[in-house]
């Protein structure tokens, strides 16, 4: 539990870190909360010979309105995300899944963009991302480029991320008001991840289903959006039959891997348990 | 206010002064533990010392074809690596076991589990250590492997340990085969399978307590420093048994006894996993010998989990034979044991498969027959007793599993069945089909407090109503109740059938009054958490009247602690708390030929009240204990020699049977199969309560423990022999989120030959508690049919259960 040697860097501003990357080459990583990283390290499934820290860039926090778009940056904590009055008025689901991620103490130390940028399919973030639709902004020895997170998860722990490359922040359309929304996880206990998660966003109107994402966590190598499922449910009230549809289109884009949270089976099977749980809780916070 | 009403009320003052027996004390060690600043062994740093660590097996099975330390040695920092041939010459390779086995403490010719030990890395820092593990270069070919108990005796069967391939005759007896440890057998056979034969209805269950780890928050660890010129070894470590470490290592390493000194600091829990001797040990001694410098080895938490020793794994085929109304006529158990690599059990020597044979519980069963078989397979090496007299957690399982299942067939009430076949209290003192005395018990008056305490009837009524909901399709929650009345046995134990390698399982106390009537005790146990340092000075403080604050306990240093056998199986309350209580008595004794010397008087005329002797008749004349003690060294009657002390070696005459009626209720979400316990109801009887406060807290933790072992926590092998989940992001302990709310209850039946009649408690509510979830699971799903539901209950597991019942339709 011990990790092997490397350098620490500490750069001030963006475009220092990016050269910093791009003079380190593969070798480096990118250090935000260090939740995800560091225990690999311990373990040295990881050994980068650098780690490039970005807490001592002060402009990769906070959480702004701007119209009806949420920015929220790269390294606003998890804890940060809980105590925003702007998220919990706009998009109260982000706080929601934060608070179903680790513990207190690593939700203090762990960062929103962290939790999307590292690719790892058990983070509940990015299934969240692609569920709201979210985009988000990296900055790299080329420039500033926006990515659609429904783009950005390649396979486990690969992403549209160039080397050298850093998350700076997320946009995030602002759902109609009295949107329905719900995550709902599945863990074994505190701080594990998900056997399976669903995010689902809906709006209702005159008691149809007008508009629906889903989201699924850790039930393949990336985040997964249930667009059949969501399909599944347009236009329709909710009904037993079409949410039973809903839940079998999710299940059937599952491919999970079975290991101690369950046999690949019965992970497939909790998505879909999820995937109703959530929906009922949304449509009992939906307006319209 | 009248003169007696003044006399007790004085009395009662000077009683809750002394903070003795039957009072809430606040634990006295956890003013240093909850500041941080308790003392582990970790936490010692010893000028120019050294840190080790291991390079361990990638395979679960795989000949060792060529070490390279070359590259490891040349890293600047690193001092030695040890390797099996290293340690040969000085036959230190193997090391006995307390199962009589031998282990090996690097592999030499083959590794025969992953993780195992193959060489040592001793480095300026833990830093470079670790690198340098990675720079060890090992040449291995793969074997193929033995996960499955049930494959380890098949004709074909890789055979294991090649060192012992060709002796047939263990420790235990004859050996059937190179991969078997043993037979163990007791009870009447032909008897049992007469009444088998002719039963009006049996069952037969295979019921397996699945392979787990004690898991303690602090890892085993130690530091060696070895000094060349007076050629003294002293030796750190996380020990629950100091003296007979002490004892092994002079054993093993040729040193003379009087120049070891063991020292176990304070220890953050045991749990069993920190009683036998780990090659960490030996490896740092060596280290220390042959380098003259200290050198520590500190184990991570993988290392823990997955090499040290594990818990359980017991697989046992349970048949119980009744009478058409209920009467239970005999029992018949065989086990199939995997002991692992290695038999490192930590079982009193003559007794390879621990206490199983308390298998017929707290029922009167007149006859029945166990057998035990123990196999090698390619995991990890143990079991030792996790939170429980040696496998007494097992045999509570079978039985009271075994029960349940006796009453489904019979279609009798569970806890009706159980009290039919209670041991009355009158057959007290009563001998068991297998071979034990149990000295107590009155279990019937337990059994009803726990149930009108429970409701058990509204609960059953409560129940009928939800299946009846639940197959009407207006619930998807099965209910559960599960019961375990368990007896344990504990107190290792009377020198006629209790030993570890010779060594009589008797423990001690060193009791020593100074002349200004405080004091220091010194124990032959070690406290891992349970609180000792308070609970003994409470015996004393209510035996010689001096207060609890007044006595400082102290245990875990080899040079200074009377000789003992450590602290496991719930043992120091009832052997070295006997021996406290013992001691204490003595030197009550001589207080007394003092005060009536200083007084005057025939001793005969004294009477002891709270904290002094008087003069019969004449209460204003007295002498307290702090006055006697001065006089003690001062002033002694003439021909008596000075000073006011007493040791006792306490050799118990028998076990303690502490039991116990616990009840769980259980909801069950048929969909994802998660289980949540809405009640926990645990009511002990360990005989007389010293701190009721340590005891309740005592029981907490047993029950967490419990809890985690029956609904998730396990120590799992893939078919390669890979060890899984073996980090605590798999491996289940419960949080505080995680963990039940506990309602804790007591009934006092004291041990009649226990000098204070205690009988120990830290292990019941684990021994209890397993049973009672799993019999919480396996009801919920009676009702349809389910049959035996195996442990461990996590969320996927019932959900599969749900699946075959055709419940997710």
């Amino acid at each position: 539990m011990i990790p092997g040697t490397f350098d620490y860097h500490r750069p001030a501003t963006i475009e220092d870190a990016v050269a910093l990357l791009s003079r380190l080459g593969e070798d480096a990583n990118i250090l935000a909360g260090g939740h995800s990283l560091i225990p690999l390290m311990k373990t040295r499934l990881a050994s980068p010979d650098h780690l490039v820290d970005l807490s001592g860039i002060g402009n990769l926090k906070g959480i702004k309105v701007e119209g009806d778009t949420l920015i929220i940056g790269a390294m606003t904590t998890q804890f940060e995300l809980i105590a925003s009055e702007a998220l919990e008025r706009h998009v109260p689901i982000i706080a929601e899944t934060s608070r179903l991620i680790a513990d207190p103490q690593i939700r203090y130390k762990g960062t929103f963009g962290g939790n999307l940028a590292n690719g790892d399919p058990g983070n509940d973030m990015p299934a969240l991302m692609l569920c709201l639709g979210a985009t988000y902004s990296v900055t790299g020895p080329e420039g500033s480029r926006q990515i659609a997170a429904r783009d950005f998860y390649q396979g486990a722990y690969f992403t549209s991320l160039e080397h050298g490359e850093i998350l700076t922040s997320v946009s995030i359309p602002i759902p109609a008001a009295g949107h329905g929304y719900a995550y709902e996880k599945l863990k074994r206990k505190v701080g594990d991840y998900a056997t399976a998660a669903a995010a689902v966003v809906i709006t209702m109107a005159d008691g149809k289903c007008t508009s629906a994402s889903i989201g699924l966590t850790n039930v393949s190598d990336t985040p997964l959006l249930a667009s059949g499922a969501a399909a599944a449910l347009v236009g329709t009230s909710l009904d037993r039959t079409s949410v039973d549809a809903a839940v079998l289109a999710a299940e059937v884009i599952t491919s999970p891997a079975s290991d101690m949270r369950g046999p690949a089976a019965y992970r497939t099977k909790m998505a879909g348990v999820m995937v109703r749980r959530a929906l009922e809780r949304a449509q009992s916070r939906a307006k319209g | 206010m009248n003169d007696q009403t003044k006399i007790d009320q004085d009395r009662a003052e000077r009683t809750e002064k002394l903070q003795g027996m039957g009072c809430k004390r606040k634990r006295v060690e956890d003013v240093r533990f909850t500041q941080g600043k308790g003392s582990y062994v970790d936490d010692l740093k010893l000028p120019g010392m050294l840190f080790g660590d291991f390079v361990r097996s990638p395979h679960a099975h795989a000949r060792i074809k060529s070490i390279d330390t070359s590259r490891a040695k040349a890293l600047p920092g690193v001092v030695a690596v040890l390797t099996a041939a290293d340690l040969k010459p000085l036959g230190l390779h193997y090391m006995p076991t307390l199962a009589g086995d031998v282990q090996a403490v690097l592999a030499e010719e083959k590794v025969l589990f992953q993780n195992q030990e193959v060489a040592f890395v001793i480095a300026e820092d833990r830093y470079i250590a670790s690198d340098a593990t990675e720079l060890v270069d090992v040449e291995y070919e793969a074997l193929p492997c033995i996960v499955d108990p049930f494959k380890s005796m098949l004709p074909d069967a890789p055979i294991l340990r090649e060192d012992i391939q060709d002796k047939m005759e263990g420790a235990h007896g004859p050996r059937k085969h190179p991969n078997h440890i043993f037979e163990w057998k007791i009870g009447d056979k032909e008897a049992t399978d007469a009444v088998f034969a002719n039963a009006d209805v049996t069952i037969k269950e295979m019921l397996v307590d699945h392979r787990t780890h004690p898991s303690p928050l602090e890892t085993c660890q130690s530091v060696a420093s070895f000094d060349k010129v007076k050629g003294e070894l002293t030796l750190w470590g996380t020990f629950q048994a100091p003296h007979v470490i002490r004892t092994v290592v002079s054993l093993i390493s040729g040193l003379p006894e009087h120049k070891i000194h063991v020292i176990a600091p304070d220890i953050g829990g045991g749990f069993g996993n920190k009683v036998g001797a780990y090659a960490g040990y030996v490896c740092s001694v060596v280290g220390s010998i042959v380098l003259g410098v200290p050198v520590k080895w500190v184990e991570d938490r993988m290392e823990n989990l997955s090499a040290t020793s594990f818990a359980r794994d017991y697989h046992m085929t349970t048949e119980l034979a009744a009478t058409k109304d209920g009467r239970i006529q005999a029992m018949r158990v065989h086990v199939l044991a995997d002991h692992g690599a290695f038999d490192a059990c930590a079982d009193p020597s003559k007794w390879p498969a621990g206490f199983m044979n308390i298998c017929t519980g707290s029922y009167d069963i007149p006859t029945a027959h166990l057998a035990v078989d123990g196999v090698y397979t390619n995991k990890a090496s143990g079991g030792v007793a996790y939170r429980c007299s040696f496998r007494v957690t097992e045999a509570a399982f079978a039985i009271e599993r075994a029960v349940e299942l006796l009453a489904q067939k019979l279609g009798m009430d569970a806890a009706e069945l159980r009290i039919k076949n209670f041991i009355k209290p009158e057959q007290f003192p009563y001998q068991s089909a297998l071979g034990w005395e149990y000295d107590s018990g009155d279990y019937h008056t337990a059994m009803k407090k726990a149930m009108d305490t429970i409701g058990y009837t509204e609960l059953r009524e409560e129940q009928a109503k939800k299946r009846e909901a639940f197959k009407r399709g207006e619930t998807r929650e099965l209910m559960g109740i599960g019961i375990s009345f368990f007896t344990e046995i504990v107190g290792a134990g009377p020198a006629k059938n209790c030993d570890i390698l010779g060594i009589a399982m008797f423990d001690s106390a060193e009791i020593r009054i100074h002349p200004t009537g405080s004091v220091i005790a010194r124990m032959g146990t070690k406290s891992q958490g349970q609180g000792h340092e308070t609970t003994y000075a409470q015996i004393i403080a209510t035996e010689i009247g001096i207060p609890a604050d007044d006595i400082m306990v102290e245990e875990g240093n080899t040079d200074t602690a009377p000789y003992g056998l450590g602290t496991y199986g719930s043992r120091s309350t009832p052997v070295a708390g006997a021996a406290t209580a013992v001691a204490a008595r003595k030197i009550k004794a001589k207080a007394q030929m003092i005060a009536a010397h200083m007084m005057e008087v025939h001793e005969g005329d004294l009477e002891w009240d709270v904290d002094r002797f008087r003069v019969k008749g004449l209460p204003e004349k007295f002498k307290t204990m702090k006055e006697i003690a001065w006089a003690a060294y001062n002033a002694p009657p003439p021909n008596m020699e000075p000073g006011l002390e007493a040791v006792n070696y306490y050799e118990p005459p028998n076990m303690t049977y502490p039991f116990g009626a616990y009840f769980c209720v259980m909801d069950i979400d048929v969909d994802t199969g998660v289980a949540k316990t809405r009640r926990f109801y645990a009511l002990d009887d360990c005989g007389t309560r010293i701190n009721p406060m340590i005891i309740e807290g005592q029981v907490h933790g047993g029950l967490t423990e419990a809890f985690a072992c029956a609904m998730g926590q396990e120590i799992r092998y893939d078919e390669q022999g890979n060890v899984m989940g073996a980090s605590f992001m798999d491996f289940f302990l419960p949080t505080a989120v995680e963990t039940p709310h506990w309602e804790t209850d007591h009934t006092v039946t004291p041990s009649p030959h226990h000098p204070i009649g205690a009988k120990g408690v830290g292990e019941s509510p684990h021994v209890g508690g397993v049973p009672c979830f799993s019999n919480a699971v396996n009801d919920a799903y009676a009702f349809l049919g389910a049959g035996h539901i195996q442990m461990p209950h996590d969320a996927w597991r019932l959900w599969t259960v749900g699946e075959k019942l055709g419940l997710h339709t």
